[in-house]
């Protein structure tokens, strides 16, 4: 049955909570009341307003059309004066009722005024000449007036007193600033930060500061003519602008009988304590303690609040927000999250100070997590800081990577890049395609990369989309719930998925798509993670399904871009004899292959193959298969090692076989290539690969992992130094198991690694601290006694057709043959 | 949808279940879907953006992905999902047993 849901306050809060209501098909009849006689607008653009940037019509987030199109009844400028929760009704200031079975309250909050003789005149509320800077109608009236005014004060040096000043300079010749802390923002910012927000605010924006600065009097009797401070120093004004700060509007709420301390106590459902039907969000909520003055943590509100009203999601709870605020205060960059200073001495202080730049950053890092940080005059790193600490992600062993971009990497800001920059150089993105993805409706990361393939090919554009994608879509992405599934198409993280897959016995795909998503919907994106997944879990019990494997999987080739495949023969150790090599010759003479290459993991890679002709290949070749197709164990490369190099100290050659033969095809959820390398000069690479093996001197080997030379490169972290080479195959086995069942879909070691963190995955792998490393070399025991090479099936093909050409007729772009 | 003389195919048996093939049917390639609800689908065989083989393509019950670089097509509108042109799609049901393509 259709419910009443009445909505008091038309701001910011309460116009959202009803958009997310109404985006989730809420049954209900909504009654909105609000002070202000309009639709609602942005009050975060009132300062864009104030300094002549923004128009009225641009701040507005819904006009009355919207309204009227959403069947909504707005009683604009119509105050509530009580509520009755008994008899569910609200009441306005002329006693008219309103019934409902729904109470939202979003009241937000008041301009707070000081104690300041003077400031009110008895009977017109503020002194003429006095304005607070809250709403649309003290925005207007500021600027009419201050059109006749020559010189202002603004009482207030947080970031509203800061636009305050910065938007009256577009109407006065001379601002001063007063703020009655010792610093500016001192509520975001630490003293060394303010006070270089102060020299900036004076230096490049003209503006006269005055700090510790108690406002005691209003001087003037008709008009404003200055203000005294209480040591007695005049400053000569024409028009003040109180920006001191806001407090919750509760007084009604209060009166009517409900829980208001700070703000009005809510719930994690945002319902009001005590109260089944009335919910409150917003600036007037008080949440776990803490009251909100950001626009972010109200759009979590809002959603949770929806969802469990709607009942899409009665158990959707809010548990807080971390705050942090990226923003241009009065035209300089200043970011800030969490602590604004050290609170013990155990907590780890990075600063970087340069004052003639007014640049200033700040962090504060605890148990290598990131707790605060402060950025003044260059934002560059705030997105990577404000990730870091809302996810408390480990932090790089090198600090300066946090504050500076090092190596060259340039982060280029998505303003200062023209339409036709290219974005993504693998799929040819430009910037303008992604802006115009975010346009046409794409308010995600991942939907932005779905609909233009950006950050689709090798990925290291991503962060740069992710840029992009925030910049355009005014400062701040719209968060996709899937970002932590483990693949697309399944609502969960790997672990929650891999214990709902055991918990179900969940054996097959399809099985799992029945069981776990919603409605049963399969996902042909999700395909390939899941089945390397459950092959991972199940071993010899997974039941294969053929669908389920990329065209790769389904052949044991890997398809080129004609269509065709290529042919890869075991090669352990890159090692081969005169024999191999000759049946390899007179197969790509029998079967006319237009290339014959070496790979970059030392294999030779017969290209060029059709799909039809790969069981005859095989069969001639007679090979165990190279694996240079799946996501799954590669090779291992070698250098010569100790049985002809000069300064090989530990043969290479014949551990990198031990470890191909022991590990070939394991499937993981991204490729493993590893290498091992007879010194450290390191002829095979082996600091660049996901597991690479060092002999060093004195019959040692050292173990590196996480490291890549591809999209990114990275050298690898130092696992663990041992004294054989059984010792080595056995931190193989289970370092590979602890990324086979920890790693996300497609994470390749380079980012699992330093997620995880190295120290940690020594203390798992090395230390046996978790106490799991007997069960780690078990499940990787296990997976080893499972191999099959999979071009033993060539005789009979697994399925009708499964190597009928697909290719089309048209001629398409061959693999150009090389004389 | 396309129009096209009818025509037997083959045998519903000849693709696996979630799985594609190719068939060549009047100097045109189809690539023919078995969807694992058991319904049948039809389109070009050649994906619009490289020439890529559709019918090697992953599908689930709405939409195909290009093996070559993962564009997406809708099965049964043809529609593109990820900002290519559309491809052909043609009808396509089973007949006791035998795929058959076309009205």
């Amino acid at each position: 049955m259709t419910q009443k849901l009445v909505v008091i306050g038309n701001g910011m809060a309460g116009a959202r909570t009803v958009e997310e209501i109404l985006a989730r098909d809420g049954d209900f009849t909504v009654t909105m009341f609000g002070d202000e006689p309009y639709g609602n607008y942005n009050r975060i653009m009132l300062s864009n307003l104030l300094a002549g940037v923004e128009t009225e019509d641009g701040i507005f987030l819904n006009d009355l059309a919207w309204y009227r199109d959403n069947g909504i009844t707005l009683n604009a400028g119509s105050k509530i004066e009580r509520i009755d929760a008994q008899a569910r009704m609200v009441y306005d200031a002329e006693g008219n009722g309103t019934p409902y079975d729904k109470l939202i309250i979003a009241t937000g909050s008041y301009s707070w005024t000081p104690p300041i003789k003077g400031i009110h005149n008895p009977k017109r509320g503020y002194h003429q000449g006095v304005f607070a800077f809250r709403t649309l109608d003290d925005t207007r009236r500021m600027i009419t007036y201050a059109r006749r005014a020559e010189r202002a004060v603004v009482i207030g040096g947080g970031l509203l007193g800061l636009e305050a000043a910065r938007g009256l300079q577009n109407h006065v010749s001379h601002v001063t600033l007063l703020h009655a802390m010792g610093h500016l923002m001192n509520m975001q910012l630490d003293e060394r930060a303010g006070e270089m927000l102060k020299a900036s605010v004076e230096s490049k924006l003209g503006i006269d500061v005055i700090v510790d600065a108690m406002t005691t009097e209003i001087l003037g009797k008709d008009r404003v003519t200055g203000v005294k401070l209480a040591d007695g120093t005049v400053i000569d004004c024409d028009v003040v602008v109180v920006a001191a700060g806001i407090r919750p509007n509760t007084e009604m709420v209060a009166s009517s009988g409900l829980p208001v301390e700070r703000g009005i106590v809510v719930d994690d459902q945002m319902r009001v304590q005590g109260q089944d039907d009335i919910y409150a969000v917003g600036e007037c909520a008080q949440h776990r303690g803490d009251l909100y003055g950001l626009v972010a943590p109200l759009w979590d509100q809002a959603k949770v609040l929806a969802d469990h009203i709607t009942g899409r999601n009665p158990a959707a709870a809010y548990e807080g927000s971390k705050i942090s605020t990226k923003l241009k205060v009065a035209g300089i960059d200043v970011a800030s999250m969490g602590l604004r200073e050290p609170e013990s001495d155990a907590d780890e202080v990075i600063v970087y100070n340069e004052p003639r730049k007014g640049i200033y950053k700040q962090l504060i890092i605890r148990d290598n997590v990131l707790v605060g940080a402060t950025l003044v005059g260059d934002n560059r790193k705030a997105a990577s800081l404000i990730q870091a600490f809302d996810r408390g992600l480990p932090l790089p062993e090198e600090r300066a990577e946090l504050i500076f971009d090092i190596g060259g990497v340039v982060e280029e800001s998505p303003e200062s890049m023209p339409d036709d920059a290219q974005v993504c150089n693998c799929n040819g993105v430009s910037k303008g395609a992604i802006c115009g993805a975010v346009r046409s409706g794409c308010k995600t990361v991942s939907g932005v990369m779905d609909a233009t393939r950006a950050g689709k090919g090798c990925g290291t554009c991503k962060p740069l989309v992710q840029r992009i994608v925030e910049w355009a879509n005014g400062g701040e992405a719209e968060e996709d719930p899937a970002a932590s599934w483990y693949v697309p198409g399944v609502p969960m993280p790997k672990p929650e998925l891999m214990a709902a897959i055991r918990r179900y016995g969940l054996k097959s795909v399809s099985a799992v798509f029945d069981k776990l998503v919603p409605g049963g919907a399969h996902d042909a994106k999700s395909k390939m993670g899941l089945a390397s997944l459950l092959r991972m879990m199940w071993g010899a019990d997974y039941v294969d399904e053929r669908d389920a494997r990329f065209i790769n999987d389904r052949v044991h080739g890997n398809i080129q871009k004609d269509g065709t495949f290529s042919v890869v023969p075991q090669m352990k150790g890159g090692v081969t004899t005169p024999a191999q090599l000759k049946r390899i010759a007179e197969v790509a003479e029998k079967y006319q292959v237009p290339m014959v290459k070496l790979t970059g993991g030392q294999r030779i890679d017969l290209l060029g193959i059709p799909k039809e002709k790969l069981p005859a290949i095989w069969a001639d070749l007679d090979m165990p298969s190279g694996y240079a197709y799946a996501k799954s164990f590669r090779t291992v490369k070698t250098c010569v090692g100790s049985d002809f190099c000069r300064f090989g100290v530990g043969d290479s050659t014949a551990l990198g076989i031990a470890i191909e033969e022991r590990y070939q095809g394991l499937e993981g959820p991204g490729k493993m290539k590893l290498a091992v390398t007879g010194c450290p000069r390191n002829c095979a690479e082996a600091y660049v690969k996901d597991l690479g093996v060092v002999a060093i001197d004195g019959g040692k080997w050292e173990i590196y992992v996480g490291g890549a030379a591809g999209a990114h490169i990275r050298k690898g972290d130092l696992l663990a130094t041992v004294d054989s080479a059984a010792e080595v195959i056995t931190l193989t086995g289970r370092f590979l198991q602890y990324y086979r069942e920890n790693a996300n879909w497609l994470e390749r070691t380079y980012a699992f690694v330093p997620r995880i963190g190295i120290d940690r995955i020594r203390q798992i792998v090395v230390d046996d601290a978790d106490g799991i490393a007997a069960a780690l070399d078990a499940a990787v025991e296990e997976a080893v006694q499972a191999y099959q090479d999979p071009w033993k099936e060539r005789a009979e093909p697994a399925t009708p057709g499964q190597f009928r050409t697909s290719l089309p007729l048209t001629v398409l772009p061959q693999v150009p043959v090389r004389a | 949808m396309k129009t096209l003389t009818p025509t037997v195919l083959g045998p519903i048996t000849d693709i696996p279940l979630g799985e594609g093939r190719t068939y060549a049917v009047d100097g045109e390639m189809i690539a023919v879907f078995r969807l694992r609800d058991g319904s049948l689908r039809a389109v070009s065989a050649v994906c619009p953006h490289k020439g890529g083989p559709l019918a090697d393509g992953q599908i689930d019950n709405r939409i195909v992905v290009c093996p070559l670089h993962l564009y997406a097509w809708d099965l049964a509108t043809g529609c593109s999902q990820s900002g290519q042109p559309p491809i052909s799609v043609y009808p396509v049901r089973e007949d006791a047993g035998r795929i058959l393509l076309g009205e």
